[in-house]
C-alpha cells in the first residue's frame, strides 16, 4: 500500500536547503517557517512554530527514547530475500528494488531492534523506518520485531515498538501478509509472560502494521499530527468516493475514537514510557508467568513436547 | 444462467451444440443423434479438463470471482446437519459481511465463521459485496471466543475482496478489529481449520485466517492485496491487475510449493461453479479429514505448534554468515 500514501518528504531536501544556505536553516514540511536548523534538530526535529513533528530516523529514535549510550542493536545483518521470486514485466524486480532502496537510504533494511534502557528501566526497542522502503512489513522486518518480542519475553524487558509503516510489502505477497499473524503471536506471548508493550505509532502508521502487532500494545501512544489508520487516505477516498474530512485518521481524531491512549510531543515521551512501564511492572503478575517463557522456548526449538500456555480470556 | 469466463468460451460452443443435439434426440432418438451426444460429451469434458488443468494465475481470479461459485453459507447449510446462525457484535451492529455460529459436520459440533458476498444485487449491497465492517470482525471475535468457552474447534471460510476500507471503518477502529482477531486466534486453545473458498484477499481474510491448518480449494486465490490493488501500487494503475496476479503466487498450486499452505482441496472437472454439490461433498470430506487428525491433539500442544507453524514465517539471509 505504500505508494499510495507516501507524502511529499517534509524534510530539509534539496529545494529548502538551496534556498537558504544549507546547514543553517531548514523549512518546516507545514508551516514552512524557516528554522534554524541547530535548533530544529536539538528539538527533535519539531517545529518550533507550529509543532510539525518531522520525520526521524532509527539513530534519531534511538537518541530520543533511549538512555545515551544503552543501546545495542541486535541482528542487523538480516538482509531481504525474495521469496516469491518478484520480477513483473516492465517493473523492477524486487531484487532491483532492494538494491535501489539501500543505495537511496543508506539503510539496509526498514527495522532495527536491540537492548538499551529508558531511565533505567530495560528494555527491548524495535523502530521501523519510513526511509527505506516506506517501513513496510516483509519477513525482516517482521523477524526483527518478533525477535524483539521474544526478547521481552525472555529477559523480562519491556517492549517499545515504534512504528512507521505504508504496511505489508507486496514483493513478498503472502509471506509479507503472514509476518502480521507471526507478530501478533509474538505479541501475545510477551501478553502471556505478562511483560508490558508499549506501542508508539508514528506518521505514518497504516495498512499490516496498524491491523497487527502495532495496535496490541498494553499502552498506545500517538505522535502528535501523525497519519495513522488501516486503509489510507487516498485508498479510502478511491475506494469508497468518501473525502476525508480534515483531520481525519490523525493521532487526534484516534485518541477521541478511543483507539489510542496518549497523544504526546517527542519531548516528552520518554518520560511518559519510563513512568508507564515501571507502573504495569509495579503490579504482582510479572513474577507468576515462567510458563509462557518456556511454552515459548519450547515452540521455538520446535520440540515436541509442549509446556501448557496460559488461555487467552484476560490479556486482551 | 450459464455465466461464461472469456477462456471457457471453447467449452461454450460444444455445450450449446450439446444441447441441440439433446433437444433433437428427446424429440427423435436416432442411433445417429446418440453417437454425436456421446462423443460432444466426452468432447466436453476432455475439453473442459484440459483448460482448468492450465488455468493463468489472472484466470483463477475469474473463477475464485465466480458469481456461481458456491459461497460460505452454501457451504455451512450444504456440509452441516445443523446450523444455527448468530448475530451482531454486541456493541454496534450486525455487519452481515461476516456469518457464523453453531453447526454440526459429520456429527461434531464446531463454530463456523465465514465472509458472505452474496448473489443478486441486493444482497451484494446488504453484504457490503463481502468486505466486513469492524463489527464484523468482532463478532467473529466473540464466536471465536465462544468456541473456546465451549471446546468447540473453529471453521472458518474466507470470501472477500478485503476489509472494509471507509471512513466509517475508520473510525471505529478496523485496524484494531483486525489485530484483535490475529492475537485470539493465535492462542484460542481450540482446533481451527481455516479455509479459503474464493478470494482471500490481505488482512480482512487474515483476520478470520489464522489457525491450525490453512486450506484452499483448488482454485481460490489467497493474496497480500486484491491484483488489483497491488497493480496500484506496483505499476499505479489497477489495470495491471492481470501482471500482478502472476507476480504475487496467489494460486492455491504455488502457494503449497511455497509451504505457506497445508492443502488443497479438489475442484469437480470445471470449477466448483459448475457442480456445487461436488464441491460441497469434497469440503466436507476434507475438513472432516482435519478435523479429526485435531481434536486428537491436547489444547496446549495445539496452541505451541500454532506458534511454531507462524514463527517460522519467512526467509531472511545472514550477511554476517548463516542463511536462515
Ligand atoms: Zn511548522
Amino acid at each position: 500500500m505504500r505508494n499510495l500514501f507516501r507524502r511529499a518528504l517534509p524534510l530539509v531536501s534539496g529545494e529548502a536547503a538551496q534556498e537558504a544556505a544549507p546547514e543553517l536553516w531548514v523549512r518546516c514540511g507545514r508551516c514552512r517557517e524557516m528554522l534554524y536548523a541547530r535548533e530544529w534538530e536539538a528539538a527533535h526535529r519539531v517545529c518550533a512554530k507550529c509543532g510539525f513533528h518531522a520525520r526521524l530516523t532509527v539513530a534519531d529514535r534511538v537518541a530520543l527514547l533511549l538512555d545515551g549510550g544503552s543501546w545495542q542493536e541486535l541482528d542487523g545483518s538480516l538482509r531481504a530475500t525474495d521469496p516469491l521470486g518478484f520480477a513483473p514485466p516492465g517493473r523492477q524486480s524486487y531484487a532491483e528494488k532492494l538494491a535501489t532502496e539501500s543505495r537511496d537510504s543508506g539503510q539496509n533494511e526498514a527495522a532495527a531492534y536491540g537492548r538499551g534502557s529508558v531511565d533505567g528501566i530495560p528494555v527491548a526497542l524495535a523502530v521501523l523506518d519510513m526511509g527505506y522502503f516506506a517501513g513496510t512489513l516483509g519477513a525482516v522486518v517482521g523477524e526483527k520485531v518478533a525477535r524483539a518480542f521474544e526478547l521481552g519475553v525472555a529477559e523480562r524487558r519491556a517492549v517499545i515498538v515504534v512504528s512507521a509503516s505504508g504496511g505489508a510489502r507486496q514483493q513478498e505477497g503472502v509471506v509479507a501478509l503472514l509476518q502480521m499473524a507471526k507478530l501478533a503471536a509474538a505479541a501475545q506471548a510477551l501478553a502471556a509472560a505478562r511483560v508490558p508493550f508499549v506501542s508508539v505509532l508514528t506518521d505514518p502508521t497504516l495498512g499490516g502494521v496498524t491491523a497487527s502487532f502495532a495496535t496490541l500494545g498494553d499502552c498506545i501512544i500517538a505522535e502528535p499530527g501523525a497519519v495513522i489508520g488501516f486503509a489510507g487516505p487516498r485508498i479510502i477516498e478511491q475506494t469508497t468516493g468518501e473525502k476525508l474530512p480534515p483531520g481525519a485518521q490523525t493521532a487526534e481524531f484516534q485518541l477521541t475514537h478511543g483507539m489510542v491512549d496518549l497523544v504526546i510531543a517527542r519531548r516528552d515521551q520518554k518520560a511518559a514510557i519510563a513512568r508507564v512501564i515501571r507502573l504495569l511492572m509495579g503490579g504482582t503478575a510479572l513474577q507468576a508467568s515462567a510458563a509462557a517463557r518456556d511454552h515459548l522456548t519450547a515452540a521455538t526449538n520446535g520440540a515436541t513436547t509442549m509446556q501448557p500456555v496460559p488461555a487467552l480470556q484476560g490479556f486482551r | 444462467m450459464t455465466v461464461l469466463l472469456d477462456f471457457e468460451k471453447p467449452v461454450g460452443d460444444l455445450r450449446t451444440r450439446l444441447d441441440e443435439v439433446e433437444r433433437a434426440y428427446a424429440t427423435e432418438p436416432t442411433s445417429d443423434l446418440e453417437r454425436q451426444r456421446a462423443s460432444l460429451k466426452a468432447d466436453l469434458a476432455a475439453r473442459t479438463q484440459a483448460i482448468y488443468r492450465s488455468l493463468t494465475p489472472w484466470q483463477t481470479v475469474q473463477v475464485a470471482r465466480h458469481p456461481h461459485r458456491p459461497q460460505t453459507l452454501d457451504y455451512a447449510i450444504g456440509m452441516c446437519t445443523e446450523f444455527v446462525e448468530f448475530h451482531g457484535d454486541r456493541a454496534f451492529g450486525d455487519d452481515r459481511a461476516i456469518i457464523g455460529g453453531p453447526a454440526r459436520i459429520n456429527g461434531r459440533a464446531v463454530m463456523i465463521v465465514g465472509q458472505q458476498r452474496g448473489r443478486e444485487t441486493r444482497e451484494r449491497l446488504e453484504r457490503n459485496f463481502g468486505s466486513p465492517h469492524p463489527e464484523g470482525y468482532r463478532k467473529a471475535h466473540r464466536l471465536f471466543q465462544m468456541a473456546a468457552k465451549f471446546g468447540l474447534p473453529v471453521v472458518t471460510m474466507m470470501d472477500t475482496p478485503g476489509a472494509s476500507p471507509g471512513l466509517a471503518d475508520e473510525e471505529r477502529g478496523q485496524g484494531w478489529a483486525l489485530a484483535a482477531n490475529l492475537a485470539t486466534l493465535a492462542t484460542l486453545p481450540v482446533p481451527i481449520v481455516c479455509v479459503v473458498v474464493g478470494e482471500g484477499n490481505s488482512g480482512g481474510a487474515l483476520a478470520i485466517g489464522v489457525g491450525d491448518r490453512f486450506l484452499m480449494l483448488e482454485h481460490a486465490i489467497f493474496s497480500v492485496a486484491s491484483p488489483e490493488a497491488a497493480a496500484s501500487i506496483v505499476w499505479k494503475d489497477s489495470k495491471h491487475a492481470p501482471q500482478a496476479a502472476d507476480a504475487l503466487k496467489l494460486t492455491a498450486p504455488d502457494l503449497l510449493r511455497l509451504k505457506l499452505i497445508d492443502r488443497i482441496v479438489p475442484e469437480p472437472v470445471g470449477g466448483a461453479h459448475g457442480d456445487p454439490s461436488g464441491m460441497i461433498t469434497n469440503l466436507r470430506t476434507a475438513l472432516s479429514d482435519e478435523l479429526d487428525q485435531l481434536v486428537a491433539v491436547p489444547a496446549a500442544d495445539l496452541v505451541a505448534a500454532r506458534y511454531a507453524k507462524y514463527r517460522r514465517i519467512g526467509a531472511w539471509f545472514d550477511q554476517g554468515g548463516t542463511p536462515s
